[in-house]
């Protein structure tokens, strides 16, 4: 009992927090975005219809916050991360960075956003080019987006190395010399050249070892408090962002389920598939502070994206589906303070 | 006790860690060690030199002009002035063979690089852009594949009075371009999807930028190995269309028209000397190159040797 009036009171803090911030703070927000990719079909390569890999998003991320976006495989969240950095092109809706709308503006005008926000993908070898060394890898956001002579490009490299915890003579090393925990410090040293505000962590640590990801971890929020960064922050399961969230969204086919603050969803997760979500993270038990939840389980294949299911997508595997499901598709309604969820339970 | 691994103390030059903590070694300088660690390879590129060198300082090693002509001295057998003896023509055969590797060479050579040129252009652009532009290029790819080479090269020698070296190049590369340009463009594909790709986008890097620093250094494996073992075939095509008399015409000497004096039954019985050492020439440069070839390959691509 105490320990819920412990939690309430947080959360309104939390929320008072929220709201004041809300306007001024906001970096990045995300209003109704859409992807669709097209599917082709026949001689002719007519499009027969579209995948939707995420579909009508809106989210706000304030600056120095951390937004998890969790969603297994094929919940367009990777495509939701890609999508507001324009490397692919949304269908529908807008992106308001820093208050100016760059969902579709020229390339030129992007270029000038882009130094402002990064990305750090899952894998580490793969993003990193082989044929070039570190130095070179760290280097190239300046070279590209600055006039910065060579020596201050070494300059920032080496300060910058050894921010994320390498050195300084890695610098003419080449990709392949390094483990995967040392590759994404590289990566992320990359990102950070730039000194951007907003930074995309895609599954950045979902290749590591479980022992590398906790440093890797550590470090991004150490550099985030360093560089005051917002991050916008996507993994598959909620064990990882649990650690580095402020708040989190939990994507299902290309939608929103539910978007809360991290308190919130870990101790009071509404929609099933985020109780599911929950119930498949192992949990020690400590015999005192484990919460009972209630278990669910969902069982089956996430259904196709381009041929999603009537009503709540969600339904099919749904240990709670009501005829109200299959007809309605339910909105993203704000439940509690800051606790949005899409689900026909809560209306 | 006894059992104690000894491969600590390894001589393999490879597996030494202080000499790799020392000095790192990039891409290239890797595929270059193993480059030079294939004999076959680094033979070939020996006797490659040595053609090279042959044809290149002809004047060096023969007195003779490979052009003048000698009523008096039609098809002698080989002597202390002509060492291979002498054609139907009265020109010197040795004098010949060293200056027709030059034309092998060149056209070889140059007709790789004009070929490499459009092939990079082209591919990369098809490759890099795709949609309507990756149509088009690889269409006229296609139909350029579908016309047979020999029958179209033909029938442009035989519209043409005069075949020269660089005519004879320009056509040998504007027929022979679409394989190339395929390998490119396919290379490109599959690295469009990798994500340092994207990771070049998401820093705002230009489309030029993109190409040369992100596309090229990692298609070059692919580009150079189908390069060189172009190169050799192109030297095959000479040979085959001098030797049909449809290459460079007399009096120039190439090792493709050495041959075609072998279409005599006579010069292929009594004179093995006159078209036995151009034929041997031929074997030997295309044979080098595709170890050459070969070489680069399992250089760029240490899997594909790994059997």
């Amino acid at each position: 009992m105490t320990n819920q009036d412990k939690h309430v009171a947080e959360l309104t803090r939390d929320h008072s927090d929220h709201q004041q911030l809300l306007d001024q703070d906001t970096l990045i927000s995300v209003k109704n975005v859409k992807k669709y990719f097209p599917v082709k079909g026949g001689i002719l390569k007519r499009t027969v219809g579209h995948i939707k890999a995420v579909d009508d998003v809106s989210f706000d991320i304030k600056e120095g916050e951390t937004l998890g976006v969790v969603g297994e495989s094929g919940s367009g969240k990777s495509t939701l991360g890609r999508v507001i950095l324009r490397l692919l092109e949304p269908t529908d809706g807008r992106i308001l960075f820093e208050g100016a709308d760059i969902a579709h503006i020229g390339n030129r005008k992007m270029r000038e956003h882009r130094k402002n926000m990064q990305i750090v993908f899952q894998d580490p070898l793969a993003s990193l080019n082989p044929k070039m060394s570190v130095g070179e890898l760290i280097e190239e956001p300046l070279l590209v987006q600055t006039s910065a002579t060579k020596a201050e490009r070494k300059q920032k490299s080496i300060e910058l190395l050894e921010k994320v915890g390498l050195r300084a003579s890695d610098r003419t090393k080449y990709p392949h010399e390094f483990s995967g925990g040392q590759r994404q410090r590289i990566s992320i040293a990359r990102a950070l050249a730039l000194n951007p505000k907003f930074v995309i962590c895609d599954e950045p640590v979902s290749a590591l070892d479980v022992s590398i990801q906790a440093q890797v971890l550590n470090l991004m929020k150490d550099l985030q408090d360093e560089f005051g960064l917002t991050y916008l922050f996507i993994a598959h399961d909620l064990g990882v962002v649990k650690h580095i969230s402020d708040r989190v969204a939990v994507m299902y086919l290309g939608r929103i389920a539910e978007i809360a603050p991290k308190d919130e969803i870990y101790k009071n997760p509404k929609h099933p598939y985020t109780q599911a979500l929950l119930t498949s993270i192992p949990v020690v038990d400590t015999g005192e502070d484990t919460i009972q939840r209630e278990k669910v389980k969902i069982s089956g294949e996430l259904p196709s994206p381009a041929d999603p299911p009537s009503g709540c997508t969600f339904r099919t595997r749904c240990p709670f589906v009501h005829d109200r499901c299959a007809a309605e598709r339910p909105e993203l309604k704000e439940t509690e303070n800051g606790h949005y969820v899409a689900c026909h339970l809560y209306t | 006790m006894q059992s104690t691994p000894q491969h600590t103390f390894s001589t393999d030059p490879d597996n030494q860690p202080q000499d790799d903590q020392l000095k790192s070694r990039s891409p290239f300088q890797l595929a270059m060690r193993r480059f030079l660690r294939n004999k076959l390879a680094v033979i070939s590129v020996f006797v490659i030199l040595i053609i090279i060198i042959l044809s290149v300082m002809a004047p060096v090693f023969t007195d003779q002009d490979p052009e003048q002509t000698d009523l008096f001295k039609i098809e002698e057998h080989p002597s202390k002035e002509n060492i291979l003896g002498t054609n139907g023509q009265g020109q010197d055969n040795f004098a010949r063979l060293l200056y027709g590797g030059r034309v092998s060479l060149i056209v070889g050579f140059s007709a790789m690089t004009f070929t490499l040129l459009i092939g990079v252009v082209l591919g990369s652009i098809a490759g890099y852009y795709g949609g309507i532009i990756d149509n088009i290029i690889m269409r006229a790819a296609d139909i350029m594949l579908m016309l047979p080479f020999l029958v179209l090269a033909l029938t442009i020698m035989a519209i043409v009075d005069r075949v020269t070296i660089p005519f004879f190049i320009t056509i040998i590369a504007l027929t022979t371009w679409p394989s190339l340009t395929r390998i490119i463009r396919g290379t490109y594909l599959s690295l469009r999807e990798q994500e340092f790709v994207l990771g070049a986008r998401a820093i705002g890097a230009s489309d030029f930028r993109i190409v040369f620093k992100h596309f090229i250094p990692n298609a070059i494996g692919p580009i150079v190995v189908n390069a060189t073992l172009m190169m050799a075939s192109y030297i095959i095509i000479e040979s085959a269309l001098s030797f049909i008399g449809f290459g460079i015409p007399q009096p120039t000497p190439t090792w493709g028209n050495m041959i075609s004096e072998a279409q005599n039954v006579r010069i292929l019985r009594d004179h093995p000397e006159a078209w036995i050492p151009p034929g041997f020439a031929i074997l030997i440069t295309v044979l080098a190159i595709n170890f050459i070839g070969d070489g680069l390959r399992d250089a760029f691509d240490p899997k594909s040797s790994q059997r």
